[in-house]
């Protein structure tokens, strides 16, 4: 099942939001183990997994990160999965400068503006690289747009660790 | 002129005749059932028009066991004997329990990673008391509602992890109780609260109970109640609020030698009294004989309004962490919240909802019985599932608390399903060897959220066998992990290269295994002169019956999935299953069922890809 067919969307990382969440619904509204729950052990089953396989599909569609990892994977290219290692060195420096940034928020005098800081920074980065991914999705150069979602992966977890640690120095 | 059709007693002959359902809230210190009647959600009472039966059974010497009001009379009298919120000590260990619990009045016993309490009647586990309480509950919803149940939907923490939940589900089949579903306490409350007002948007549940607090973020629309994230502790409760006020208590006096269990039960009752107290005074006196070293010793004092706020200004403090932590999981803001709703009886105490009040700047709701109100959206679900509203728009999208996760090397957590994961879910992940000719692999899985395996809760430990000897690294092993709308884990294995599949069992930590389960029930009926050969012909009875109403709706609501050959062997399979439901032997009636069940497969798959085809578009698509 291709996850965009089940929400009859068209394969395309510009997604109406709204749409999704209603068609998910409507989907759940059926297929749920809750409107099963008096039906044979068979249809119960069927059941389960479909409403796993429509919340998986929904949670792959609904995070800007998994539907472009998703809609290279439908191309052949795993990056979730796979052993690769980014070459490009400019990159690579750019993402060693953000991580010192990142080390040295815990003794700034503002932690807070640092952060924003920081944010606005990984931003300008998520955006620059999900254009480029997205266009090269569009001239069906799978190669060059999954190289593209590596490294949002990179910006991605980047991200992650600074909630984290924005969790832990402001107390929450 | 047409035959009168008479059924048999307790068999419906009408599929839309309304099913007798319950919910019921087993709570840490009190438990409650409601039923869904004329339209209503109601608490049921019992013969002395009471509506909630204090979570306590006691285990006589002359081998009576009370439950309720007469159990907890006795608690301090017979404190060994008498078991006073064992909520807490479902699905944990010794260990566990000492850690969180400190000074508790009962002998545990701990063998092979199960937990017993050592009762003048032996042995119980946590999930045999709790069976008590559920049994009593039952009891007095068959009395009220006058017949048989179909099954209820019982409430846990959202914050229970796996061995909780299965402890839970284990002790209402013990009690004879058929499960419909197990659901969430702030998800019910949320259902209890929106069907009322019709409200769409953000919601907090801030639940605080006995001995269990959760906040659940939910966002209301059309009937779809969809659980945005989860928090809470299962350890922290109104419970901890007494021991608090016991412990200043004992700090005044300078009292820190061991107690007896008369004196620790006596104590606790004088915490929660005075808790109780303080929520209309602003000081109270108290003066308590208690035994230091077998010295009889009295202690009296005043404990004001303001000394219990600051001994339990921490415990409150801790509930709004997790509620900013949920908040930010939900991706919301404060301002979005709509509504804060107001679950469990330790909501009564002022200093928490001006807590709460001031956090979310927002005045909480407490119209509906904050002691209810739990039962009552356990009721409408359990209604909802019973199938006597076949056109409710009605949905719950729950959430998994806690991350579940895989021993790695070094002791590491590898997450599979982080928390907040909406439910049912499926999630794989690939194994390979690291040996040559390997062919067993141990896996070991957790819950929680730290990076440690020592730091989060064990839930099962398996072997992988049979995996053909190849070059490390060749064989592939696809795990997957499966959370059901109950929020249980199963787990499969599938080794890709031979497709050989097995199912693993989970076995919680400090659950009971499905065998001894079935001893249980047996020694039940022994003692209750019941004959278990009659229960379990009703049974399948009960599920015969149910299987043919669903397959004859299914067959008139969508003709057009069947062909005629299909419809043709289901109904000859329906003719069959019949004519053994009328007969005596139950064996036969499974086989029955299972081969209607099987027969009607193809035709149950075709209905289900079809509903999504509806879902969208409105209309039906042929699919013969």
């Amino acid at each position: 099942m291709r996850f965009f067919d089940l929400f009859e969307l068209p394969v395309s990382f510009q997604i109406d939001n709204d749409l999704l969440l209603e068609r998910y619904r409507e989907i759940q509204k059926k297929v749920h183990p809750d409107n099963h729950a008096n039906a044979s052990e068979n249809e119960k089953l069927l059941s389960v997994q479909r409403a796993a396989e429509v919340n998986d599909a929904y949670e792959t569609l609904k995070k800007p990160l998994n539907r472009a990892e998703y809609m290279v994977s439908e191309h052949g290219f795993d990056v979730r999965h796979e052993q690769h290692t980014i070459r490009d060195g400019m990159f690579l420096m750019q993402q060693m400068e953000l991580r010192e940034e990142l080390e040295e928020i815990e003794s700034a005098s503002d932690v807070e503006a640092a952060f924003d800081r920081f944010y606005a920074d990984i931003k300008k980065l998520m955006d620059e690289f999900t254009e480029k991914f997205e266009s090269e999705f569009k001239q069906a150069s799978y190669e060059s747009a999954a190289d593209a979602v590596r490294k949002l992966r990179f910006i991605y977890k980047l991200k992650d660790e600074a909630q984290q640690l924005e969790e832990k120095l402001l107390d929450f | 002129m047409a035959l009168l059709q008479i059924a048999e007693p307790g068999q419906s002959t009408n599929p839309h005749e309304h099913k007798l359902a319950i919910g019921i809230d087993l709570g840490t210190t009190n438990s409650l059932v409601a039923s869904v009647r004329s339209g209503e959600a109601k608490v049921l009472p019992d013969s002395q028009g009471r509506f909630s039966l204090p979570s306590v059974v006691h285990y006589g010497a002359d081998r009576t066991v009370n439950v309720g009001f007469a159990a907890k009379a006795n608690a301090e009298n017979d404190p060994e004997n008498t078991i006073v919120s064992v909520k807490r000590f479902l699905g944990r260990g010794l260990a566990d329990i000492n850690s969180t619990y400190g000074k508790l009045p009962y002998i545990f016993v701990e063998k092979q990673n199960k937990l017993s309490l050592l009762t003048s009647q032996g042995e119980k586990n946590p999930i045999e008391v709790s069976a008590e309480i559920l049994y009593v509950l039952k009891q007095q919803a068959e009395n009220t509602l006058g017949g048989d149940l179909v099954g209820a939907v019982i409430t846990v923490p959202a914050h229970f992890d796996d061995a909780q939940r299965q402890g839970t589900k284990d002790a209402a089949q013990l009690a004879g109780i058929n499960v419909l579903r197990l659901i969430n306490e702030p998800t019910a409350a949320a259902v209890a609260y929106g069907l009322d007002s019709g409200q769409e948007g953000i919601v907090a549940i801030y639940d605080l109970g006995g001995g269990t607090f959760d906040i659940s973020i939910l966002r209301l629309n059309k009937g779809v109640f969809e659980v945005l994230s989860t928090g809470g502790d299962t350890a922290l409760g109104g419970d901890d609020f007494d021991s608090k006020i016991v412990e200043s208590i004992l700090a005044k006096a300078g009292i820190d030698t061991e107690l007896s269990a008369k004196s620790l039960r006596k104590l606790a009752d004088l915490g929660c009294k005075i808790k109780e107290q303080l929520s209309d005074t602003d000081s109270v006196d108290y003066e308590i004989e208690i035994e230091s070293q077998t010295t009889p010793q009295k202690i009296s004092g005043s404990f004001s309004k303001q000394d219990f706020e600051n001994s339990i200004a921490d415990l409150v403090k801790s509930t709004l962490r997790s509620c900013r932590r949920a908040l930010k999981d939900a991706d919301v803001e404060k301002e979005q919240v709509l509504e804060v709703v107001m679950v469990g009886g330790s909501t009564r105490v002022p200093y928490v909802r001006e807590q709460v009040k001031a956090f979310f700047a927002r005045e909480p709701l407490t119209s509906i019985d904050p002691d209810q109100v739990v039962a009552i959206g356990a009721s409408i679900q359990a209604d909802l599932l019973a199938g006597n509203k076949p056109d409710s728009d009605m949905l719950l999208l729950d959430v998994t608390p806690l991350s579940l996760g895989l021993e790695t090397m070094g002791g590491l957590v590898e997450k599979v399903i982080p928390r907040n994961t909406t439910i049912p879910v499926a999630r794989a992940q690939e194994f390979t060897t690291y040996k040559d000719g390997q062919t067993m692999m141990a896996i070991h899985v957790l819950q929680g959220e730290r990076e440690l395996v020592d730091d989060c809760r064990s839930l099962a430990r398996f072997v992988l066998k049979d995996i053909p000897p190849l070059t490390a690294g060749i064989a592939v092993i696809r795990v997957t992990f499966n959370i059901d709308a109950d929020g249980l884990l199963s787990v499969t294995a599938l080794e890709k290269s031979t497709g050989v599949e097995s199912s693993i069992q989970v076995k919680p930590s400090y659950g009971l295994e499905q065998f001894e389960i079935a001893d249980m029930i047996k020694a039940s009926m022994t003692n209750a002169k019941e004959d278990i050969q009659a229960r379990m012909l009703r049974e399948q009875q009960v599920d015969a019956i149910r299987m043919m109403e669903a397959l004859d709706a299914a067959m008139s609501e969508s003709p057009e999935l069947l062909s005629e050959d299909d419809k043709l062997a289901i109904e000859q399979a329906i003719g069959k299953l019949k004519l053994t439901t009328q007969g005596t032997d139950g064996q036969a009636i499974k086989h029955a069922i299972k081969f209607l069940d099987d027969t009607s497969q193809p035709f149950a798959a075709r209905r289900m890809e079809n509903s999504i085809k509806v879902a969208l578009t409105g209309h039906s698509v042929d699919a013969v």
